[in-house]
């Protein structure tokens, strides 16, 4: 990885990032990192992955993969920072991409609704958790609880391939 | 004399994140306020209404990283509630599918997370693979989660929200040649593992605090069944857990945290190394006598060398299951429902999980409770950040090495802040 304050040149400049969902898919990419990091470790500046490292920036991204739904002002504000400092963004999993399943409570009773409105307001959390592309423009798509490695290998195979020829 | 005003943003390299809060007033700690402060997915409530047979693969999404322990305490929980005993070839299979995530998570967590603070590094991909050593430990880090990761594959089909294993049983039976294919795997990455115990047995970090230390523990090291034993001595049967584990509400965080006996506690490897070493496998305690000779141990940082012990532990204990059953298939072994109240309790990698559903004679979920490690450890890890800052601000230690040295206790404790948080940022006031 190389220093966080002078973005590389030559790689592909990578975000991560995790709002509300259970980070399954953070598993599957470290998942299939097992077979790849030799690659990736030549192909990629990871520049804002918080479960790889510390000194994480959020300047310029070449790509911003973000899992989980939108749950909170907070959250949807952060979304709209990454999607302005990034050329593409992915929707990564099911929670980013339908909302579900982080957004259950979206269709709980009233009953339910009740049990939980205290909650909701003690922590500033949205009146309905939303799907990324309520938020903000989205590129691209992998789904799936969590999502299929291949299918995920082979979007980040096309993207790169974007990116190498310019 | 300090009194701090500082604002650490996130800490990383942990699962998922939460936020601390810390005061610090005239040299001394004034609060500190581990904050859970993930937003809520609501799962207790979501169950409500659903069929028994859904709930397992929703509790699940509980957590990505420690989803299989959540499938399997859950499912354990609902035969208990619909009367169910599974059979001997199921527990099996079970006990395989927590080795594959004990060996993935904790070396996940070992080598990505921790290790980079032992080498001075950022981040475990700037190992430098022109280095010996780094480039051996790049190569066993990978070759160690892949192995563990297939072994999940092969027995419940995923390693993350996993398929086959249900109520009553499994969906599919693990073949001869995957079998072979993985026991190959998994001996070719014991020298590995060896290796990665030496490495949290040199290592120069230790904090010593006498608490209090809880697990599931049984008559073999396993991590599904037994009783709930304690560091003072008492066995708890599953059921009886709600009467040992006292809820606390912390007003500043989403999740809720818990006591024993009204004091902290801790649960995970530690724990379950410090309470039952003597039960690990014959072949993993002839492989690692030094480093089991330093159990039971108060260093939370041998949390670490725990897990790396438990990764040989649990490889030996998959090996011999696997080269000594043959599996074949059974059908799921059904109930009628009846109104009942069932307990699931399972050793995830970070402790004790706790799974309890209550459903109505038509199996429909009426109320159900989920208490994570993460919950449990919480109170510990607040005790724990409250006397390291104050040794540390006595030695007139600045700020920022302040703010690293609670990094790396709490990625020793290895919270998982997806089973009960998100966003960790540290205000300091």
């Amino acid at each position: 990885m190389s220093d966080p304050s002078t973005p590389s040149t030559s790689k592909i400049r990578i975000g991560w990032f995790s709002f509300s969902c259970c980070e399954d898919n953070t598993v599957i990419m470290t998942e299939v990192m097992n077979d790849h990091w030799q690659e990736w470790k030549k192909l990629f500046d990871f520049r804002h992955v918080r479960v790889l490292k510390s000194h994480n920036v959020l300047d310029e991204l070449d790509i911003a993969f973000i899992e989980g739904a939108v749950a909170s002002d907070t959250q949807a504000e952060k979304v709209r920072e990454i999607r302005a400092k990034s050329k593409l963004v992915v929707a990564i999993g099911a929670c980013a991409v339908v909302g579900m399943p982080s957004g259950q409570r979206n269709f709980f009773t009233e009953g339910q609704k009740k049990e939980i409105e205290f909650l909701v307001a003690r922590f500033g959390a949205l009146p309905k958790v939303l799907k990324l592309a309520d938020v903000i423009k989205v590129d691209a798509e992998v789904g799936g609880c969590p999502i299929d490695p291949d299918k995920f290998l082979t979007a980040v195979n096309t993207l790169v391939k974007q990116f190498q020829q310019g | 004399m300090h009194t701090f005003d500082l604002n650490l943003e996130h800490i990383t390299k942990v699962e998922g994140s939460a936020a601390l809060e810390l005061r610090v007033k005239n040299n001394k700690v004034e609060h500190v306020h581990f904050k859970i402060t993930e937003h809520k997915r609501f799962f207790t409530e979501a169950i409500k209404g659903k069929p028994i047979a859904a709930l397992p693969q929703l509790l699940a999404r509980i957590c990505g990283t420690c989803s299989n322990a959540h499938l399997l305490a859950s499912i354990e929980a609902c035969e208990h509630a619909l009367g169910i005993t599974p059979s001997e070839q199921t527990m099996l299979l079970r006990h395989l599918t927590i080795h594959g995530l004990i060996i993935r998570d904790h070396a996940l967590h070992l080598y990505l997370f921790s290790m980079p603070d032992i080498f001075g590094k950022d981040a475990f991909l700037d190992f430098d693979e022109n280095d010996p050593v780094e480039h051996q430990l790049l190569h066993d880090a990978f070759a160690i989660k892949k192995a563990g990761n297939e072994l999940a594959m092969l027995v419940a089909g995923r390693s993350v929200h996993a398929l086959h294993p249900t109520i009553g049983g499994f969906l599919h039976f693990p073949e001869k040649e995957g079998i072979a294919e993985s026991l190959k795997k998994l001996e070719a990455i014991r020298p590995a593992v060896l290796r990665l115990v030496d490495v949290f047995k040199n290592a120069p970090f230790h904090f010593d605090r006498n608490t209090n230390f809880m697990a599931l523990t049984t008559d073999k090291f396993r991590y599904l069944d037994g009783w709930i034993e304690t560091s003072a001595g008492e066995k708890i049967p599953e059921e009886h857990y709600r009467d040992h584990v006292e809820r606390i509400v912390l007003p500043y965080s989403q999740a809720s945290a818990y006591k024993h006996n009204h004091d902290s506690y801790m649960v995970g490897s530690l724990a379950r190394i410090n309470l039952a070493k003597d039960r690990l496998h014959p072949r993993t305690k002839e492989s690692l006598k030094d480093a089991l000779a330093l159990f039971p141990s108060t260093d939370i940082f041998h949390n670490n060398l725990a897990q790396a012990i438990e990764i040989l532990h649990s490889i030996d204990d998959a090996m011999e299951i696997l080269s000594t059953h043959t599996f074949t298939p059974e059908p799921i072994i059904k109930a009628t429902p009846k109104a009942g109240v069932g307990i699931g309790v399972v050793e995830a990698p970070r402790g004790t999980l706790y799974h309890k559903v209550i459903i109505d004679d038509k199996g429909i979920v009426q109320e159900g409770e989920v208490i994570v490690p993460t919950g449990q450890n919480q109170v510990n890890i607040e005790e724990d950040i409250w006397r390291l800052t104050d040794e540390l601000l006595a030695k007139d230690t600045p700020k920022e090495t302040i703010a690293y040295e609670i990094e790396k206790l709490i990625r020793a404790y290895d919270p998982c802040m997806s089973c009960a948080a998100h966003f960790l940022k540290i205000d300091w006031y």
